[in-house]
């Protein structure tokens, strides 16, 4: 009976109640819409982490002291690492794949076009571990490591811009730095990186064909590359390495690890849990809208019990009993911020899609914000519908009738 | 002799102001029996309004006692009064209060809407009391639709559809021109007389005291009169 009364109350002032309604509408609908957002951004980051390969290893050499302890290189400042550890680490159980790694800027040129980009130097399995096929052509093979072969394969960047008529690059020769070398391959593009790198601006060779031709570092590597079998085995892999890696450089504590080991999983772990509190602080920020609309109800609500005085006083006089008006008003305002809420869950539907199309934003929604939000408009209503229904409730009937 | 349907003794009704206080009812002592019209006469100030209140439960006395058909209902908890005027009170108000923006029909079912009675016996009832005093052709209209006397007898219908022990009238006449008073007096006068209604008119009409069978005359929170047939000499004496 007290939700007949509510609705139709309610029903006898339609546009005040969709007025009404249209502060927790839009509160809804600002939480749906920032909630999608930013759970996107937060799956596009897990995605480009994914690309990055999450169940991969990578292994720099250590921190070096030079200059009798006066000058301290970052990671990566010693040259300790060899292929050979890379080939030790690849006999461990739960590898699926090793590849060294040298790195440099080279100047690429082809007939009259020239390009700077970055050239890296891998092993065949490079294209595993990195998740990364070939487009057209082929990638070299172990032999072409062995033979230090003259072959590159480039990345779409290199290719479009070394060859901008379009024609096909297998089969050209490239000149790196008076080296030339003979195209074998394209790669698939591959994107930017979530650093905003642009990753198809590369060119890669047989490590081998790197250090000895282009660096002419020819015993150590800048990094190896390792991809596990299975994710969830790459912390105690870590460790593996740790233990395989000081044995094989016969470091003997106090003395410190001279190659670090790092996991990107934990890196991917980092990324999504800042994703997850941006996407927290966004939805705070759409809640203040949503009690921001719940103060709107509890606004009309005192200006109807005002305005509506008189029928209250009546309502008494016939036999409404006090805490029936209690509920009566206290019904309207659930009634108004939950069917806000759902409204409000429809526009923010319509809002995603929206921003989806226009802004090419990644947008996920997940299911439990949609039951969140619409609870949370419901306590809106019972919060800010109380005081207004229970002033309704203590009006006395004398008074309610004689107020004009 | 059977039960009277109101039975006060001693009734007081004081106003707080602070320090000083208003008497509005000093000791008034009456009886209604059943199938009484009582008219209650006074000027404005004489106490006929809070007399008129505390009979129909909306107001409490200061001290004294009140019998309705027979229960004492001096002292009630708010829920019990608001479940007497449900059952067994009628109202009847100067300024009709409708519902706006309800039909007729819907504003005569609500007090059998808090009765708790059944949706097809609310609506079987609710159009024949609209019947009763021949507004039945304005049963869906809402207030804004209807004229003065058309609302004041969708009013009166309002106040008969729990078969009231009394039906209580607050200056029913006072909004409407003398034509449409006419016709709602008459109503009342066959109400009476035909379905044994009993009926207390609050007014300060002397016109509308004279459809009564008995005139009661307040002045000061006191009974100056209170006769079986309104006299003009006596509404006279009390300056009206």
């Amino acid at each position: 009976m007290t939700l007949r009364l509510a609705l139709t109350a309610l029903l006898r002032n339609r546009t005040r109640s969709l007025l009404t309604m249209l502060g927790v509408i839009i509160g809804v609908a600002a939480v749906i819409v920032t909630v999608a957002i930013g759970a996107g951004a937060r799956a596009s980051i897990q995605t480009q982490i994914n690309a990055l390969g999450s169940n991969m290893l990578v292994v720099i050499p250590g921190s070096i002291t030079m200059q009798g302890g006066a000058v301290r290189t970052g990671f990566g400042g010693s040259s300790t690492l060899t292929p050979a550890d890379g080939l030790a680490i690849a006999s461990l159980p739960g590898v699926a794949a090793v590849s060294p790694a040298v790195g440099l800027r080279v100047q690429a040129v082809a007939g009259a076009n020239n390009w700077q980009t970055q050239l890296s130097g891998v092993a065949p399995t490079y294209t595993f571990i990195r998740g990364w096929p070939i487009d057209k052509g082929m990638f070299f093979s172990q032999n072409d490591v062995i033979s230090a072969a003259k072959v590159c394969v480039l990345g779409q960047t290199v290719a479009r811009n070394l060859f901008p008529d379009g024609s096909s690059p297998i089969g050209k020769t490239v000149i790196m730095r008076g080296v030339p070398f003979i195209v074998i391959g394209t790669l698939t593009p591959k994107g930017q990186s979530g650093l905003g790198q642009d990753q198809d601006d590369a060119i890669l060779v047989p490590y081998t064909s790197a250090m000895q031709r282009l660096t002419g570092q020819t015993t150590y590597v800048q990094m190896l590359m390792v991809s596990a079998n299975d994710p969830k085995q790459i912390s105690m892999l870590e460790n593996e390495i740790n233990v395989l890696l000081a044995q094989r450089h016969r470091i003997v504590p106090p003395a410190q690890n001279d190659f670090s080991v790092s996991n990107l999983a934990d890196i991917a772990a980092a990324a999504s849990s800042t994703g997850a509190v941006m996407e927290l602080l966004l939805a705070g920020v759409a809640a203040v809208s949503l009690v921001v609309g719940g103060i709107g109800i509890m606004n009309i609500m005192l200006v109807s019990v005002t305005e509506r005085t008189r029928e209250i006083g009546l309502r008494r006089a016939v036999g409404a009993r006090a805490g029936l008006i209690l509920r009566q008003f206290l019904t309207e305002s659930i009634v108004l911020s939950t069917l806000g809420g759902l409204l409000g869950v429809i526009a923010g539907l319509v809002g995603t899609q929206l921003v989806a199309a226009l802004a090419k934003w990644p947008m996920t929604i997940p299911p439990e914000w949609i039951i969140i939000s619409v609870l949370f408009a419901s306590l809106v209503g019972v919060f800010f519908g109380y005081y207004p229904a229970r002033k309704a409730s203590m009006l006395r009937p004398i008074e309610a009738l004689r107020f004009e | 002799m059977a039960t009277p349907i109101v039975d006060v003794r001693n009734l007081c009704k004081y106003y707080e102001h602070g320090e000083s206080s208003t008497v509005a009812l000093d000791g008034v002592t009456l009886q209604i029996e059943a199938g009484d019209f009582v008219a209650v006469a006074g000027p404005s100030g004489s106490g006929k309004s809070t007399f008129m209140h505390i009979i129909g439960l909306l107001d409490e006395p200061s001290s004294g006692q009140y019998f309705l058909e027979g229960q004492d209902v001096s002292s009630l908890s708010d829920d019990a009064r608001a479940d007497i005027r449900s059952r067994r009170l009628g109202f009847v108000f100067q300024s009709y209060n409708l519902l706006a923006r309800t039909s007729a029909l819907e504003n005569v079912e609500l007090p059998m809407l808090y009765a708790g009675i059944g949706s097809a016996e609310r609506h079987r009832q609710a159009l024949e009391e609209l019947r009763v005093v021949g507004v039945e052709d304005v049963a869906s209209h809402s207030s804004n639709q209807m004229s003065g006397g058309q609302q004041q007898r969708v009013a009166i219908a309002r106040s008969l559809v729990n078969n009231p022990a009394l039906v209580l009238a607050d200056e029913p006449t006072g909004a409407l021109d003398t034509k449409s008073s006419k016709e709602i007096m008459q109503i009342f006068t066959r109400l009476n007389e035909e379905r044994g209604v009993t009926i207390l008119v609050v007014t300060h009409e002397p016109s509308v005291a004279a459809y009564a069978k008995r005139v009661i005359t307040f002045r000061d929170g006191r009974v100056i009169a209170d006769g079986s047939h309104a006299k003009t000499e006596d509404l006279e004496t009390v300056g009206l």
